[in-house]
């Protein structure tokens, strides 16, 4: 009994002596993803982390704003089109890198020459292959030429195109093989925070910019600390959370997202993404199977599938249907197309005219969230048509695709958080590996899109190309995916649908 | 004994040559590794630019050959996902992993031992039967789901213990008693056979009609018999352990090679799964050396045998 009571004395006593890590009381945001980040730089390391965490310690030129569904001036004051391939930004002339040295044209020329020479290796290079080059125009002006007219120039302007001082990667250290290893470069941007300290595997510390210019579009930072950690496993990230070890994760399951709410412990928000499901059709009976080849059958399919109880039941509360082969929030993306509405009995009456009035088996393709396309295949079967579930890695289903191999394959994309119709449509029915109809009047509509910067051009483009997919039902779109997010309830925090938390904007409550 | 020296160490030599080769040959049957880090929107011309820089054209025997021979040298060669070197990365966080193995150890041993004493004591008692189920729990437990029980009750409902991490000493507690418990069973067992074969042997008879204290007895001449294997057994536990505790650390968040491991699997990273499996299959083979040595010296019968 003694021995008990000293056990439990020894506990409580060790209770109290608990450090804490996170939170208001030592003005630290800690928040937590399973990926561990060996690498600060936005441009070395590939991953949604590092986008992330460049918008806090990088600036780009311009900012997309999500309410305005425009773009801001950042780094840039102001902008003009030469053209189709050539702008020319001015300069803010008040901002400084966080090692202290100003900020002008010739950083900007640095770092979009040394992005686009392929001598540097950088990867990922769909972000900056549409530049041509940089070229100084004064001081705090700068002229940048397009490859070719590119209509998502500006979002990547905003999102992945950070600046970086001129001559920044110039020390990188030479590796044995020669490769110089630009990894190893000092973090050093113009943005609201700056790192202090970096373990991998296990954090990165981020402090306050207290020297960040004011009134632009990301404000002042009104955090002193934000804490970036890898913690893998869910549940102990939701165990974290829940005793205060860190402060905001995403990505929480739906089931466990309901719980945690309950509790009323932290805050539980879902907010909806810019990925998108939908299913492609074999319309050319490439896989051997010819029954998709009439558009009666597809329409048959589309009016047996109820997309609405799909996405508020399973995926979340910020789910919607879309009727276009694209995201609601991108730009262009029009719904004003053929809808389909859920009405089983309009599909047997359609399976009935195409000739089926038996129903049909064929291979049903997925790879994400076996629940959503069971799901699909139970509401197919209520009206007779028999889908055999062929579940894949994803790798391993996109050759199956790309070969013509799959009836249906249900799919998803998720735009690289660009919220305009190039970063989706575009890829898909441009006559590409992707493109399942290769069907010339959506290639030239959207190649008109592509290749000009007036938006009025572009959303009439797109339009008839949107227009051309669901007429023909080449794919069904589906739904849109949302996320789950939890966070303390002493944080001030707002999700948004490009999946690129704004932590410079977060506040204490 | 120096010829069994070398009959073993010949025999652990050939154990690692054939774990290595089986590693690096298993690494490929998941598929193209350049399918795995080509990303996306890779192109044909990508992928086979990537498997010409990392040598993935060649026969994979060739690629073992030269695997090795940099091994050996220390140059288990570059991760792909994290970009340094993968004995740099190992060797950092081996410490981490070690740690963690001596933690659990010391909490088998130290929850074992007595156990299987007490139950050989009583054998068919009461006691021996809460003993026995202790060892059946944790034999029949997954390790993550106790993780996360003991993660329930001592740092969210109780709030005694930090849920995960490696900044104090606090932070070791859980995740030694999770991957500790996993071999507790095994320790206890033998503990409890030793001892009742150690109780019914001729000396013990002999210290009991001399006299000796029922201690003395028991721990001064019978346990330090009986835990000769168990000493053995441990040492090869913890080869075990280090090995096992890839699921502990990723529960729990600790940056240690088990971690490092979870993380090479789903990026893909194969230089490093194929350092971090040889360098776990090493630190196995050379505690299995050095137990049989210890049992070798101990026990003439099996140096002869």
């Amino acid at each position: 009994m003694k021995l008990m009571q000293t056990a439990l004395a020894a506990a409580l006593v060790a209770s109290t002596a608990l450090p804490a890590f996170a939170g208001r009381d030592d003005d630290t945001l800690t928040w937590a993803t399973d990926r561990e980040i060996a690498v600060v730089d936005p441009y070395f390391s590939v991953t949604r982390e590092l986008v992330i965490m460049g918008q806090m310690g990088w600036d780009g030129l311009v900012l997309y704003n999500q309410e305005t569904q425009d773009f801001d001036p950042l780094l840039a004051t102001s902008w003009e089109w030469d053209g189709n391939t050539s702008v020319t930004f001015n300069l803010r002339e008040d901002v400084v890198f966080h090692d202290g040295s100003t900020f002008d044209a010739n950083d900007v020329v640095y770092t979009i020459n040394f992005l686009v020479d392929e001598e540097n290796g950088v990867p990922a290079a769909s972000i900056y292959n549409w530049m041509e080059s940089a070229t100084l125009v004064d001081e705090f002006t700068v002229r940048i030429d397009l490859n070719a007219p590119t209509p998502t120039a500006f979002h990547y302007l905003s999102n992945e195109i950070m600046i970086m001082p001129e001559g920044h990667y110039d020390d990188a250290p030479t590796g044995a093989d020669g490769a110089r290893d630009y990894t190893t470069v000092e973090p050093n941007g113009t943005g609201p925070y700056q790192v202090v300290e970096s373990v991998p595997g296990e954090y990165i510390l981020w402090q306050a910019n207290a020297d960040y210019f004011e009134e632009g579009p990301k404000g002042t930072p009104q955090i002193g600390n934000i804490r970036f950690r890898t913690i893998t496993e869910s549940n102990t990230q939701l165990a974290e959370l829940m005793t205060g070890g860190i402060d905001w994760i995403w990505d929480v399951p739906q089931e466990q997202a309901t719980r945690l709410d309950a509790t009323g412990r932290v805050t539980v928000v879902n907010e909806r993404t810019l990925r998108i499901s939908y299913m492609a059709f074999d319309v050319d009976g490439d896989s051997g199977t010819d029954v998709f080849t009439n558009p009666l059958v597809r329409q048959a399919v589309a009016h047996a599938i109820n997309r609405e109880a799909i996405a508020t039941e399973l995926v979340g509360p910020a789910s919607v249907v879309t009727h276009s082969a694209c995201h609601p929030d991108q730009f262009g993306c029009t719904q004003d197309v053929t809808q389909y509405e859920y009405d089983p009995d309009r599909a047997r009456a359609l399976l009935v005219e195409a000739g089926y009035p038996d129903g049909f088996e064929f291979d049903f393709y997925g790879y994400r969230q076996r629940e959503f396309s069971e799901a699909v295949i139970g509401d197919l079967a209520a009206v007779g048509i028999q889908a055999n579930l062929r579940w894949m890695q994803y790798r391993a289903l996109l050759s199956e695709v790309q070969e013509g191999n799959t009836p249906i394959n249900h799919m998803t994309w998720g735009s690289g958080s660009i919220p305009d119709v190039a970063a989706i449509t575009s890829h898909f029915f441009s006559g590409g590996p992707d493109d399942p109809a290769g069907d010339p009047r959506t290639a030239a509509a959207l190649a008109r899109g592509d290749t000009s910067v007036d938006p009025a051009v572009r959303e009439e483009a797109y339009a008839e190309a949107l227009g051309i997919i669901s007429g023909e039902l080449y794919w069904l779109p589906m739904f849109t995916y949302a996320k789950y997010y939890a966070f303390s309830n002493d944080l001030d925090f707002t999700p948004t649908s490009d999946e690129l938390p704004r932590f410079y904007e977060a506040s204490w409550r | 004994m120096l010829g069994f020296l070398l009959k073993r160490l010949i025999s652990a030599i050939l154990v690692a040559i054939t774990v290595s080769s089986i590693t690096f040959s298993m690494t490929f049957l998941s598929g193209d590794p350049a399918i795995a880090l080509a990303g996306e929107n890779a192109t044909p011309d990508d992928l086979q630019a990537i498997r010409e820089f990392y040598g993935y054209d060649k026969p994979i025997p060739v690629q073992y050959l030269n695997w090795l021979i940099n091994a050996v040298q220390g140059d288990f060669g570059h991760s792909h996902y994290l970009n340094q070197p993968v004995a740099h990365e190992i060797f950092d966080r081996l410490p981490t992993t070690m740690t963690l193995g001596l933690c659990a150890l010391t909490f088998a041993l130290l929850l074992a031992v007595p156990l299987g004493v007490v139950a050989a004591i009583r054998p068919n008692s009461i006691v021996d039967r809460i003993a026995l189920g202790i060892a059946v729990i944790g034999q029949a437990m997954p390790s993550f789901w106790f993780a996360l029980t003991m993660m329930l009750w001592f740092a969210i409902n109780w709030g005694i213990l930090p849920v995960s991490g490696t900044a104090t000493w606090k932070h070791f507690i859980m995740p030694a008693v999770a991957l500790g418990y996993y071999i507790t069973p095994g320790v206890m067992r033998l503990t409890r056979a030793g001892m009742l074969e150690v109780l019914q042997s001729d000396y013990i008879r002999t210290a009991r009609a001399k006299g000796a204290s029922k201690f003395s007895v028991l721990f001064k001449h019978a346990l330090r018999n009986a835990i000769v294997p168990v000493v053995s057994l441990a040492a090869v536990q913890f080869g075990f352990m280090l090995g096992g505790s890839i699921v502990i650390e990723t529960i729990f968040a600790i940056n240690g090679l088990g971690f490092l491991a979870w993380e090479s699997i789903q990026r893909a990273d194969l230089p490093m799964m194929q350092a971090i499996v040889l360098v776990l299959s090493l630190f196995y083979i050379l505690l299995t050396f050095i137990s049989d040595v210890l049992n070798a010296w101990l026990d003439p019968r099996i140096r002869i045998g």
